[in-house]
């Protein structure tokens, strides 16, 4: 059994020059399950986009490491293969590939050539993981995430996570646009995800989530850093009273990136 | 004017038809053509400049190549598409330009189907031969390229389908390139007549490198009253090779053909494939794929042409360009004065998948009659990184997202293609092209 550890050191990332992360620190280890709260425009999901490689973002300070593997040298797809996940905020519709044709290249994908998965016990997993998150059949055969409506791409997105099983898993906004039965089904997934080896940072609006999926670790973002750290309490506080009484404390008159 | 290097003269058509049998019209027509061909000038494709690419030097007209024993015995690339478990009943292997394999099926002989090299079609068929053989569908005296293919034809095949018989297996040709001073005039006939039915399928198939050859074929098809014509080519001639590819048909009344047409060269290609509606009711559907590599230029006109009332046709091309490959697809609908009620509809698009690669997709409509139905849908684009990078993050490398996204991107038209040995072999060559 492998405890994984993702640690994040001083981030800065920009994007079109922009400086969007001021330096966050986080340290996420297997087993543990880290929620980041906060305003629109504060930093959250640049941070997931920087730790999983998306073209568009620049590193101009800090450090990711995954055990100890600078996972900033390492192209996305490796850091994926490395043990890393994005349950994306927009997933990328792609014709005519099928979602079990999608879904199988990423299993084989960690598989030596000539060890691929067979095709029975692929269709055996898929399907029960589709049955957990009440999928219909037919959406393995269609075509990835293309006309999906919002809620069928995000459960999709818990479905290549459950297939993949990395290590650490990064949830952008997975419960944005998601009904109250869906959320349910949805954490009901993530869920099954919990043990020794499973590391998780959910990346969120609303307290809503973390009633079914308690984190044992709630951040704060604001202007770009992670300005308060407690346990599932906090979200409760911010639940209860929102975000001012941090502003207050901490003296922020603006919490989005300026 | 630009003098034109021969790569073979008068006596040389001469000794190559004596040495056939040939039956006298086919000489005079070959000599006839020949005396043109210096004249005629190239065809234009719209928006590719061919006047330097090479059409008329190669190797040799006429190579001698021992014919295969029998299927087992082919190279490995014609047995993939030949398919090692169940081969065609009929079908007809030629390498180079030496008629090689030839089976028929007892059934259709007894139906009075007619299936034979293009040689003995001359000597046994001669007058079915005559009566179609750039006659009526492509004439030698349109351009250089065709004179030179009239003159020139050193291989081919012949079928003809007589009225009501209706063949349920695909018939199949299989042209195996494997001499690199070889050079193909390949000229294929399907007569379908009416109410018959015919599925056919051809591959073109180069198995050696050559520093310099050249592949002119012509297709003509035939279709009678209520006759259905589904015709397959997968093309996969080798880099070198400049090929000129014309595949026509014609209808009658009521008739119909679907052209599913795979052009998986390497080298420099023009392309035209060309419907005429003639009869009124009749029907044409053209699906095509196209993967160009490496720094060939290509270009695919595919044109229906609506001279019979409530006629349909269809166009559906889809491209993937690599490296720094150029293409244009040139997609013409056309509906001459008088077809009324008719139908003419046609998409093309092309993907980019990288800096240096080229495309473009023209849609035409050219209508002369008021009272028709007519669309079009044409894109050309560079290839999302955002879609790589989604699938790149579940641990998919770059290459097998790129190959991923091609194949999905030739999927609405590979997976619609009417003929399943088709869609099959396309797959496979699909892969084998993107790979590389």
């Amino acid at each position: 059994m492998s405890q994984s550890t993702l640690t994040i050191k001083d981030l800065h990332v920009a994007i079109d020059g922009k400086e969007i992360l001021k330096g966050v620190n986080l340290e996420i280890k297997g087993g543990e399950f880290h929620a980041i709260m906060g305003p629109n425009g504060t930093g959250k999901s640049t941070l997931s986009s920087a730790i999983m490689g998306h073209p568009k973002y620049e590193i101009t300070q800090g450090s990711i490491t995954l055990d100890g593997e600078d996972v900033l040298e390492m192209e996305v797809d490796e850091r994926a293969r490395a043990g890393l996940f994005l349950a994306m905020q927009y997933p990328s519709e792609i014709t005519g590939v099928t979602n079990a044709e999608f879904l199988r290249s990423a299993v084989n994908a960690r598989r030596e050539e000539g060890d691929e998965i067979s095709l029975m016990k692929f269709i055996r997993q898929m399907d029960g993981n589709m049955d957990l998150l009440e999928m219909d059949q037919d959406m393995a055969q269609r075509y990835l995430n293309e006309g999906f409506s919002g809620g069928e791409k995000k459960r999709n997105e818990i479905l290549q996570l459950m297939t993949i099983q990395p290590k650490i898993a990064i949830l952008d906004e997975i419960d944005s646009g998601l009904d109250i039965d869906a959320l349910k089904v949805v954490s009901k997934g993530i869920n099954k995800m919990r043990g020794e080896d499973f590391g998780c940072l959910m990346i969120t609006h609303y307290q809503r989530l973390l009633n079914y999926i308690t984190p044992d670790h709630v951040h704060v973002m604001m202007q770009g850093k992670i300005v308060k750290s407690g346990g599932s309490e906090l979200a409760e506080r911010l639940e209860a009273e929102g975000y001012d009484w941090i502003k207050q404390e901490l003296g922020i008159e603006d919490e989005t990136v300026q | 004017m630009t003098e034109t290097k021969w790569s073979v003269d008068q006596e040389g058509i001469r000794a190559f038809s004596t040495a056939n049998n040939e039956p006298e019209w086919l000489l005079n027509a070959r000599l006839d053509a020949f005396n043109k061909a210096e004249e005629l000038p190239l065809p234009k494709p719209d928006k590719t400049k061919i006047d330097k690419w090479n059409f008329t030097e190669f190797g040799a007209h006429n190579v001698q190549s021992a014919p295969f024993e029998s299927l087992a015995a082919l190279p490995e690339a014609a047995q993939a598409v030949v398919g090692e478990e169940n081969p065609a009943q009929t079908i007809y292997v030629q390498r180079n330009g030496t008629p090689s394999i030839l089976n028929i099926s007892s059934e259709l002989k007894e139906a009075g189907v007619i299936f034979t090299d293009f040689a003995t079609a001359a000597k046994e068929h001669g007058d079915l031969l005559q009566k179609y053989f750039m006659t009526q569908v492509v004439k030698a005296d349109e351009h250089k390229l065709t004179a030179l293919h009239a003159a020139l034809v050193n291989g081919g095949v012949f079928l003809y389908v007589p009225k009501n018989v209706e063949i349920k297996e695909p018939v199949q040709a299989v042209f195996i390139h494997d001499d690199k001073n070889a050079a193909l005039f390949n000229h294929v006939i399907v007569v379908a007549e009416a109410n018959s039915s015919v599925t056919y399928v051809e591959n073109y198939i180069s198995t050696v490198a050559t520093e310099r050859s050249v592949a002119n074929i012509v297709t003509e098809v035939i279709a009678g009253n209520n006759a259905r014509v589904s015709y397959g080519a997968v093309d996969t001639l080798a880099e070198n090779v400049t090929t000129y590819v014309n595949r026509r048909g014609i209808t009658a009344p009521n008739a119909r053909i679907d052209w599913s047409l795979g052009v998986m060269n390497d080298g420099n290609t023009v392309s035209e494939n060309v419907t005429n509606l003639i009869g009124d009711g009749s029907y044409a559907d053209t699906k095509m794929v196209v993967v160009g590599r490496g720094n060939q230029s290509m270009n695919f006109t595919t044109k229906v042409v609506h001279f019979g009332k409530h006629t349909e046709g269809y166009i559906l091309k889809h491209g993937v360009m690599k490296d720094e490959a150029k293409s244009i697809f040139n997609g013409i609908g056309k509906i001459e004065h008088g077809a009324s009620k008719s139908n003419a509809e046609q998409e093309s698009r092309v993907l980019m998948l990288s800096e240096k690669a080229r495309g473009d997709a023209n849609p035409i409509l050219l209508i002369d009659e008021d009272d028709v139905t007519a669309g079009h849908a044409a894109s050309v684009g560079r290839v999302d990184p955002l879609q790589l990078y989604y699938l790149m993050s579940r641990g998919i490398t770059k290459q097998e997202a790129e190959r991923l996204v091609i194949h999905g991107f030739l999927a609405p038209v590979v997976n619609n293609l009417p003929i399943e040995n088709v869609k099959q072999q396309l797959t496979g060559v699909i892969e084998r092209k993107v790979r590389q």
